[in-house]
């Protein structure tokens, strides 16, 4: 009796310990919890930043970014049960889907406010540039691996910065220079997790300084015009935000107010008077966290940023833990991307950065913004179970 | 299978933890700079920006504010407000521009009788200054006419009924002339610094003391402060900031005196003065013949103005007493005989002879009505009205010392200048000297030069003089308080509502003539006499008058008019407190028209109710 039942115990226990944990179970759950937490924060900001925005529609915006949460939660979850290896055989793939994308746009994109960016599906206005933040990463990680034997040269860092430049002028032209800078971010980002030598960066940092030197003042001195005058004028009225209070500088006086007003608390949503009366511009995409900084004030802020915080802190442990090298970069791509979105937005609505047009993930309305990220997320979970799974089997090896 | 050799799990090799903390690291550093500047704004800046918050949002509509009152200096109210019905078009219910809002325009224009295109004027005017309050189509309109509007809303669209204050003279046309009228402030005079912090549609004081005075009429309007969105539309109505009413005004006016003058002036154009002659008050001051000045309450059409002003209807809103300059006759006596005095050029007891002409180089200069006084000196050449004596005073002064004895004078006395009273308009006059016919001349805007008979016309009142009463008082108010050149003003202070004294007005006296307590005394028994003794020009008017009084008649005559009477009299003799100058324009002799009226407006001054209506004509016939 007493042995029967010990030896049904340890059957059970090893037949236990040979079940493969199912998906859910190898999920991040932090991930989860950052990523469900701002979401709930972005419906919740958007509800009330936009009850008068459309007459008789109070709901309009909160309904649809809820609905894009959903999707993209669901899209995260599929995702996180694909081996994200596979997608390094499809780089040329990817690479031509995403080139094809952006011409696509060009030609058939939808202009709103002098900018094509957008392709009108029938239910959907698919912002390609978005969309094909992920595709680069897959992509471009699968590149750097493939030039990963000869990354002390200099030619496979230029390489590697050419395929990402190519996309990034494509989306820079739409106009769209938020989403072009997130294209240019991630290349260096990938070589840099893949171990490029420190003067190749300090090399690409001239570049860039001469770069910048020549689209901001030499290029306009010369009469030729790399950037529209108004992305130019964005770029360059942080310095000086009361220059010019009737055009980029009034964005960010109203933008700095609404955050000031917030004060500690914050004033509550009926209080709210920069976003409930407009004075606050692009109240529900660009400047969302400045309705997070008046409504809900510095704790408001706070808690936002928190979950920002632990959204990173679990990127790049996830980078660390990955199962190979293309795990590895593709978490680092989407840490940089996560960063720079993150820190560029904020920074804008405080004032301590240009107003460049890039979305805050998770937290400004928009699908293609949310979906992009949800993948970029269902990528990360995803090299969270691979390594998760090769961990188990490892395990299991060495056990036998 | 697709896995290649390349892409094996790496060693967390100490290159890559490195480069993993670098990220970590500037993740921290970036959150760091974020929460601090946060901090920045929200904890240590967020009153700042919650104030700039809360401006943002907020309009201002204006709420007009009651100007103050203008009481008399018994508290008798001369001057309140009242609520009238303004009609007013609502900017954010107004029709679209075009046909819609040209039909309400022609609707509102029948209604209340004014043309289209002047509404919308107007209005766009009204609406370009203050974006969202009510644009005032019309003031003051009539009850039946705003109940049609109001029981026909459908056919004005945008057409509010609003109370506002309007001002309202209970008296009416007793002392119109001092009061002046309120209206809205004019784009010229939004330049001017005394307007500062009026805005466009702001009714301010279009004469008067009203004019003068404005800073301290002027309330403060409040305001409803209006929650708008970026865009200009409203959201909602916040607090209320109460209007304050303008100060109360006290005039040193009389009403009963200045209701009495208008009164005794009759059917007379002219003008009248009652000022003390030591300070300066002034009691009563008017012109006929007068206007309502509450049709001003309303816009006042173009043929209504004209009416006011043209010179057929005798002008009601010119003000004689101060505005209309005439030669003066004989009470200009006055002025030749203290500057004869005082220069030398006669004494109070030097006599001459009047044959009832006098003949200069041929040109024969005669008495009034033929009459000859014999032998006389000054203080009967003044009771008699001698112009002979007179004349001859002009002639030697034309040749003595430097010819201009009357003119200096005249000058010394207030004539040819601004009295500097708190109104606005003064008109100056002229003393015609030999320079100044000598120029004309020149300029052959004459047809002759200077000769010594227009110094024997200026001796006696006549000719090139023009004056206006109140310079007059003012000359006989400098020699009666024995040489003190007063400044004539009618505001006596500023107060709260409940009377309380905030700010005294009291104007320094001009100047100090000298003049002799003889010479003095001389000409003062002379001006008694002309009102008390036998033969005095206006003894009949003044014999049964209760208090002593000193005056002189003045009869002017004037180019294709009849005579114009002039009187002005001081009381109590021998240190009058009070001088009235009256003149009435075709009133014939002196003694005839403007000395009756003077003994009523004394009357008044002295509270004599009995004299106040008794008209005591005289039957002198002197200039």
């Amino acid at each position: 009796m007493q042995a029967a039942s010990l030896g049904t115990t340890v059957k059970e226990f090893r037949q236990a310990g040979q079940r493969r944990p199912g998906v859910f179970q190898r999920l991040d759950p932090l991930l989860i919890l950052a990523a469900l937490g701002l979401v709930v924060c972005s419906v919740y900001t958007i509800g009330t930043a936009t009850v008068d925005d459309i007459p008789g529609d109070p709901r309009h915006y909160m309904l649809r970014q809820a609905i894009y949460c959903a999707v993209g939660l669901g899209l995260m979850l599929v995702l996180a049960r694909i081996d994200y290896s596979r997608f390094r055989e499809l780089r040329l793939g990817l690479y031509g889907v995403l080139l094809g994308l952006l011409a696509l746009t060009m030609l058939v994109g939808t202009t709103t406010r002098g900018a094509k960016r957008v392709i009108d599906l029938p239910f959907f206005e698919v912002q390609t540039s978005e969309l094909g933040k992920v595709i680069l990463i897959l992509a471009l990680a699968a590149f750097v691996i493939d030039g990963s034997r000869r990354l002390s040269e200099r030619e496979t860092t230029s390489r590697i910065i050419l395929v990402a430049l190519v996309p990034a002028l494509l989306v820079i032209a739409q106009p769209d220079l938020g989403s072009g800078l997130v294209y240019l971010v991630i290349a260096p980002a990938l070589l840099f997790v893949a171990g490029t030598k420190w003067t190749h960066f300090a090399a690409l940092g001239g570049i860039l300084a001469a770069a910048i030197a020549i689209v901001l003042i030499a290029a306009p001195a010369v009469g030729v015009e790399v950037l529209k005058p108004y992305q130019l004028d964005r770029l360059t009225a942080f310095v000086h935000p009361s220059d010019d209070p009737q055009e980029q500088g009034y964005q960010l006086n109203q933008s700095i107010t609404a955050i000031g007003a917030g004060q500690k608390t914050g004033r509550g949503a009926e209080e709210a008077t920069q976003t409930k009366l407009d004075f606050l511009p692009e109240h529900h995409t660009d400047f969302v966290f400045s309705v997070v900084g008046e409504e809900f004030g510095f704790m408001g802020a706070a808690v936002v940023l928190s979950l920002y915080a632990l959204l990173i802190w679990r990127s790049l442990r996830i980078l660390t833990m990955a199962k190979n090298l293309y795990g590895a970069l593709i978490a680092g791509g989407i840490t940089a991307m996560l960063m720079f979105q993150l820190f560029v937005n904020v920074g804008m609505t405080i004032g301590i950065m240009p107003i460049t047009g890039v979305t805050l993930p998770l937290m400004s309305y928009g699908g293609s913004s949310v979906i992009t990220t949800f993948l970029a997320l269902g990528l990360l979970q995803s090299i969270h179970v691979q390594a998760r799974d090769t961990a188990a089997a490892k395990g299991r090896e060495s056990f036998a | 299978m697709y896995l290649d050799s390349k892409d094996r799990r790496p060693a967390m090799t100490p290159k890559l933890a490195l480069r993993v903390a670098i990220i970590g690291g500037l993740a921290l550093a970036m959150f760091a700079v974020v929460f601090f500047r946060l901090w920045y704004l929200q904890v240590l800046s967020g009153d700042r920006y919650l104030a700039e918050a809360n401006d943002n949002q907020v309009r201002e509509v204006k709420v007009p504010a009651p100007r103050g009152e203008i009481v008399d200096r018994n508290g008798q109210v001369l001057v309140d407000n009242r609520v009238g019905l303004a009609v007013k078009v609502t900017p954010d219910k107004l029709p679209a521009e075009g046909e819609a809002r040209d039909q309400l325009y022609r609707r509102l224009g029948d209604v209340l009788g004014l043309k289209p295109p002047k509404i919308e004027k107007g209005v766009d005017e009204q609406l370009e200054e203050q974006p969202f309050s009510a644009a005032t189509v019309e003031q003051d309109v009539k009850l039946p006419l705003v109940q049609y509007i109001l029981e026909h809303k459908e056919q004005f669209p945008g057409a509010t009924v609003e109370r506002v204050f309007l001002r309202s003279y209970p008296h009416k046309k007793i002392g119109a002339h001092l009061f002046g009228t309120v209206g809205e402030v004019t784009q010229e005079q939004m330049k001017d610094e005394r307007y500062r912090g009026v805005a466009l549609g702001d009714r301010v004081g279009q004469g008067g003391v009203e004019y003068t005075y404005d800073r301290f009429l002027r309330g403060i309007n409040g305001a409803t402060r209006l929650q708008v969105d970026a865009l200009g539309t409203l959201r909602g109505e916040g607090a209320v900031k109460e209007p304050v009413q303008g100060k109360q005004l006290r005039l040193s006016v009389d009403f009963d005196v200045q209701q009495v003058g208008q009164q005794a002036l009759g059917d007379y154009r002219g003008g009248f003065v009652a000022m003390d002659v030591k300070n300066g008050e002034v009691l009563a001051l008017g012109s006929n013949p007068s206007f309502d000045p509450n049709q001003f309450a309303r816009v006042v059409k173009p043929s209504d103005f004209k009416r006011l002003t043209s010179e057929d209807n005798g002008a009601p809103l010119t003000n004689r007493a101060i505005q209309s300059v005439y030669p003066t006759g004989s009470t200009f006596k006055l002025i030749t005989a203290a500057a004869a005095l005082e220069e030398g050029i006669t004494t109070p007891t030097e006599t001459q002879v009047d044959g009832g002409s006098l003949n200069v180089g041929g040109q024969v200069f005669q008495n009034a009505g033929g009459a000859a006084y014999g032998t006389l000196a000054l203080p009967k050449a003044l009771q008699v009205s001698s112009d002979v004596f007179f004349y001859r005073l002009g002639q030697e002064a034309n040749s003595a010392g430097d010819g201009l004895a009357i003119q200096r004078w005249a000058e010394r006395l207030g004539f040819g200048q601004e009295t500097g009273i708190d109104l606005p308009g003064e008109a100056t006059g002229l003393v015609p000297s030999p320079e100044w016919r000598n120029r004309l001349y020149k300029k052959e805007l004459t047809d002759r030069p200077w000769s010594v008979g227009d110094n024997i016309n200026l001796s006696v009142g006549q000719g090139d003089l023009q004056a206006d009463p109140l310079q007059l008082a003012v000359a006989y108010a400098t020699v009666a308080n024995g040489g003190t050149v007063v400044t004539p003003h009618l505001a006596q202070r500023v107060e709260d509502s409940g009377g309380r004294a905030l700010q005294e007005f009291d104007p320094s006296s001009q100047r100090k003539v000298s003049i002799d307590p003889a010479n003095r005394q001389a000409i003062m028994s002379g001006l008694r006499a002309a009102a008390n003794a036998p033969g005095g020009t206006s003894t009949d008017v003044f014999k049964d008058f209760p208090v002593d009084v000193a005056g002189k008649t003045g009869t002017a005559e004037r180019n294709g008019q009849e005579d114009q009477s002039w009187y002005v009299a001081l009381a109590p003799y021998p240190n009058p407190r009070y001088v009235v100058a009256v003149t009435a324009e075709e009133g014939g002799f002196g003694a005839e028209t403007a000395a009756p009226a003077a003994r009523r407006i004394l009357a008044a001054l002295f509270d004599l109710k009995k004299e106040e209506d008794k008209v005591v004509e005289g039957s002198s016939r002197t200039r």
